[in-house]
């Protein structure tokens, strides 16, 4: 038995680590072509991903990519590209910021207020886009895609001229945004958590306390997913709609539910910017969205592989910026790097599936002949 | 006389499973040569292999004297062998000369198709087989057993000789397959060498001049149907004596569990493809509802289940009004739902056993406590189906996918019956599965019966309908159009009632 299951758990890990090996080594390739020493390269890498501030800078960059992941995550589990993570993300955003700056609350109601109503935008306009798809028949890669544009190029645009706080601060070339929030709706850095377990954190940098929101994120939606009856409509409905409708799932109410849960999520994404700054800027982190999109490819829309995709993601987003100081190679080879993780993990995990599709379907056929009377 | 065919030693395997043994066939030119055996005895494979859509592991393969290394079906085509599918491949939409030139269009200069050429081309292929059809007629408009033809058309216009027919009786009423026998004889006579692959042992014995049993994927024998009798055809399919379906004594109650009141669902067009459907099974009662497919059958089961909304009428479920509830209250109140299509309708193909055991009662105990999934209710309950229903598959954590048909339709009735339903609705409940697995489908459903399970029995096995149910009711273009006594009916019978033969005869 423990022979089977370490079979399995081989079987389970080897996409990922193939996916990484194998662009560890095209990525090699590439920076050999171009000139550059790739073990220089990846020294530098790792060296500068052991220090505490880096690693506090990748988790920050990984929670909102481990948000929009799941996110995205939520939508794939229904059989639904969410493509519109983006545009519900800054929506949110824009939307949380500006009303969050309009009241004044206790502490931990305004923090609660300004993240509830970032979910209740993203939902609600992701939501819309779920009706469309169940009343009008649209296809939601088309709606979302054109939802965002919506928010991109119009709502957020407008509303930040709109919104924008005072002239005088813009017109001194300082920061253009809407009102900051005040101080009791900001979520407070984590440093004293992490600083429990390591040396003082330097350079001014703060740990975000999203990360806290993020993990919780991922364990409710864990929970949702494998130990609730929705969970399982969501996921039956998702994998054959026909056979869950005759099972009792409505197929558009799971859809639209989708939606809506997927965009709430995606509500949250840039929280993690408006908890650190205060206030929207006219230049927000952006492609966050789309990002999410490939982290919740890489994890396999699974809470905890979603989580290690955003890591990696993360890490190598900060690690562009070291390998530009020390010039061991160019920046751009992190983007390099994760597409060839993409595509070869996603190849990993078929060549994976088929495997153990041949071995259980081998395995029910001895289990046939074992018994004789299977044979009439 | 020439062989038109000669398999030797064919053999292939599959992860697992040896679909094909060692298998020898030789078929003479021009005769009617049927390849008889159960479900997975190796038919389709062997067809498959011999159509140039799987190669084989070893074995040689003669057309014509010829040995030949076929890689796909266009090859097998141009050495003049068609392969009639049991599933139509026809675009409802052209006409039947549209279809028919499909992928091998007479062409004119810049690329324009020579439709006279094509019609010229069909008629001929018409008149030399004795094959009759319109080539204007769209294909939407045909009935049931000329689709088929236009099937068989589109095979002899590519210049088949040797004509694969995979289950071509699978889709027909009796006297539909009277025409088809009819015309296979012409295409006999013309020269045409039929391969005819089915498991119903009459009509084995009707047409065919010499038949091959298989089993388990080896060649049992080669007989002629006048050496035989249909005992012993189904001695070499299975072994042993068919099982036949049997309700025995009525256990019929007079509580109505399930009462349908004028109902009607309007389909496309406004036209009412259930009009004024009137009907109850009553505890411990079994109705079977026989018609040609297409008659409102699925339109029926689907507002029963809740799938559609009808337009008029009530459905009444042990006393209660259910006319438009959801799905879900309605299994919640005990409707147990078997479907047609198991991989469509019945099952999530990449999840475990367990889960499946799941699907449809997960909103019920033991399978949840609340909003809140009991994954040791749902293990339970599956290991309970693999014990009771003999469900045949090393554990419960494989996938749906990995079972054999007939496993996963017992998954599925299990699943429905351990529920306790008051109700089942059963739609084609054995369609494409083993005769083992049929006997104990049938087994749960006469036991469940004898414990006061209401069942509606929708089939097209005339046989099955004749023999497990107390009531036969007649479905024809939506109406139910004649309620019959299974003890006065024979199968041909029922036939001319489904085709409203009868109804126009009285």
């Amino acid at each position: 038995m423990t022979g089977r299951l370490a079979h399995r758990l081989m079987l389970a890990s080897a996409a990922p680590v193939a996916a990484v090996v194998i662009a560890v080594v095209l990525s090699s390739i590439v920076l050999l072509i171009s000139g550059s020493n790739p073990l220089a390269a990846y020294a530098d890498m790792v060296e500068h991903a052991s220090k505490l501030e880096t690693q506090v800078d990748i988790l920050n960059r990984a929670t909102p990519l481990y948000l929009s992941g799941v996110a995205a995550a939520i939508g794939f589990r229904m059989n639904l590209f969410n493509i519109g993570v983006e545009g519900q993300y800054l929506l949110a955003f824009i939307v949380s910021a500006h009303v969050g700056a309009q009241v004044e609350l206790p502490a931990v109601l305004h923090i609660a207020f300004i993240l509830v109503v970032a979910m209740a935008v993203g939902g609600a306009f992701s939501g819309a886009a779920g009706v469309l798809k169940v009343t009008r028949g649209v296809n939601e890669v088309i709606s979302t895609i054109m939802l965002n544009a919506v928010v991109i190029s119009g709502l957020s645009a407008w509303w930040i001229v709109e919104w924008q706080a005072g002239g005088e601060i813009s017109a001194t070339g300082g920061r253009v945004g809407t009102e900051p929030i005040a101080d009791s709706g900001i979520l407070p850095n984590i440093n004293a958590w992490l600083e429990l377990f390591t040396r003082e954190i330097g350079l001014g940098k703060k740990l975000t306390g999203m990360l806290v929101i993020a993990v919780v994120v991922g364990i409710v939606y864990h929970v949702m997913l494998n130990r609730t009856v929705f969970g399982f409509d969501l996921r039956a409905s998702g994998a054959n709609p026909t056979a869950s409708h005759v099972g009792g799932v409505s197929p558009k109410r799971m859809v639209v539910i989708a939606m809506a849960l997927s965009g709430a999520v995606a509500g949250l994404v840039g929280m993690t910017e408006l908890m650190n700054t205060g206030y929207y800027p006219s230049n927000p982190i952006s492609l966050l969205g789309f990002t999410g999109i490939a982290v919740a490819l890489l994890g396999r829309n699974n809470p905890a592989g979603v989580a290690v995709a955003a890591l990696i993601f993360a890490f190598l987003d900060v690690s562009s910026g070291i390998l530009q100081i020390s010039g061991a190679a160019s920046r751009e080879i992190v983007e390099i790097m994760k597409g060839v993780i993409i595509l070869t993990a996603v190849i990993a995990y078929e060549v994976v599936r088929r495997i153990r599709e041949r071995e259980e379907a081998a395995a029910a056929a001895a289990a046939m002949a074992a018994s004789p009377a299977a044979a009439s | 006389m020439a062989l038109a065919i000669e398999l030797t030693g064919i053999t292939k395997r599959f992860p697992g499973v040896v679909a094909n043994d060692d298998i020898n066939l030789a078929v003479a030119e021009g005769e009617i040569h049927a390849i008889c055996g159960e479900n997975g005895a190796g038919k389709s494979t062997l067809m498959k292999i011999l159509y140039g859509m799987q190669p084989p592991d070893s074995g040689t393969i003669k057309i014509g004297g010829e040995v030949v290394e076929l890689q796909s079906p266009a090859q097998a085509i141009d050495l003049g062998i068609g392969m009639v599918h049991q599933h139509f491949m026809l675009a409802d939409q052209l006409t039947v000369l549209e279809n028919v030139i499909l992928g091998a269009e007479p062409m004119r200069s810049f690329g324009r198709i020579d439709f006279d050429a094509g019609r010229e081309h069909l008629d001929e292929v018409g008149r030399a087989y004795g094959l009759d059809i319109n080539a204007d007629d769209l294909v939407e408009t045909l009935e049931i057993g000329e689709r088929q033809r236009v099937e068989i058309i589109k095979v002899l216009y590519r210049g088949a000789k040797i004509l694969i027919l995979d289950e071509p009786t699978a889709v027909l009423v009796p006297q539909e397959v009277d025409e088809l026998f009819r015309n296979i004889r012409e295409l006999k006579a013309s020269g045409a060498t039929i391969l005819f692959i089915d498991h119903k042992l009459d009509e084995v014995l009707e047409i065919a001049d010499t038949i091959t049993v298989l089993r388990q994927g080896r060649t049992v024998g080669t007989v002629k149907p006048t050496d035989v009798t249909a005992h012993d055809l189904a001695e070499m399919m299975i072994g042993s004596e068919l099982p036949v379906p049997d309700a025995g004594a009525s256990t019929v109650t007079e509580e109505v569990a399930l009462a349908i009141d004028g109902l009607r669902v309007i389909g496309e067009g406004d036209r009412a493809v259930v009009d004024d459907v009137s009907l109850s099974v009553h505890r411990g009662e079994i109705v079977g509802i026989a018609g040609v497919e297409g008659n409102g059958q699925a339109e029926l089961v689907n507002a029963l289940i809740g799938l559609d909304d009808p337009d008029e009428g009530t459905i009444t479920l042990l006393g209660r009004e259910i006319t438009h509830f959801s799905v879900r209250s309605r299994r919640e109140m005990g409707l147990g739902y078997v479907p047609q299509d198991r991989h469509r309708d019945g099952l999530l193909l990449g999840f475990t056993l367990w889960e499946n055991s799941a699907l449809g009662h997960q909103t019920e105990a033991p399978y949840s406590r609340g909003p809140w999934l009991s994954r040791a209710g749902m293990k339970d309950r599956a290991s309970r189906i693999k014990t009771d229903f003999d469900v045949r598959t090393p554990n419960i954590e494989v996938s749906a996918h990995a079972l054999s048909g007939g496993n996963q339709q017992k998954l599925i009735v299990g699943r429905e019956m351990v529920a306790g339903p008051a109700v089942l609705i059963a739609n084609h409940p054995t369609r494409g599965i083993d005769v083992g697995a049929q006997a104990a489908v049938w087994d749960d459903i006469r036991e469940a019966r004898a414990q006061g399970l209401a069942t509606l029995l929708v089939s097209a096995d005339l046989e099955e309908l004749i023999g497990l149910s107390d009531t036969i009711v007649v479905m024809l273009r939506g109406r139910l159009v004649a309620s019959l006594d299974p003890n006065e009916i024979t199968p041909r019978d029922l036939g001319a009632y489904m085709t409203g033969a009868a109804l126009e005869a009285s």
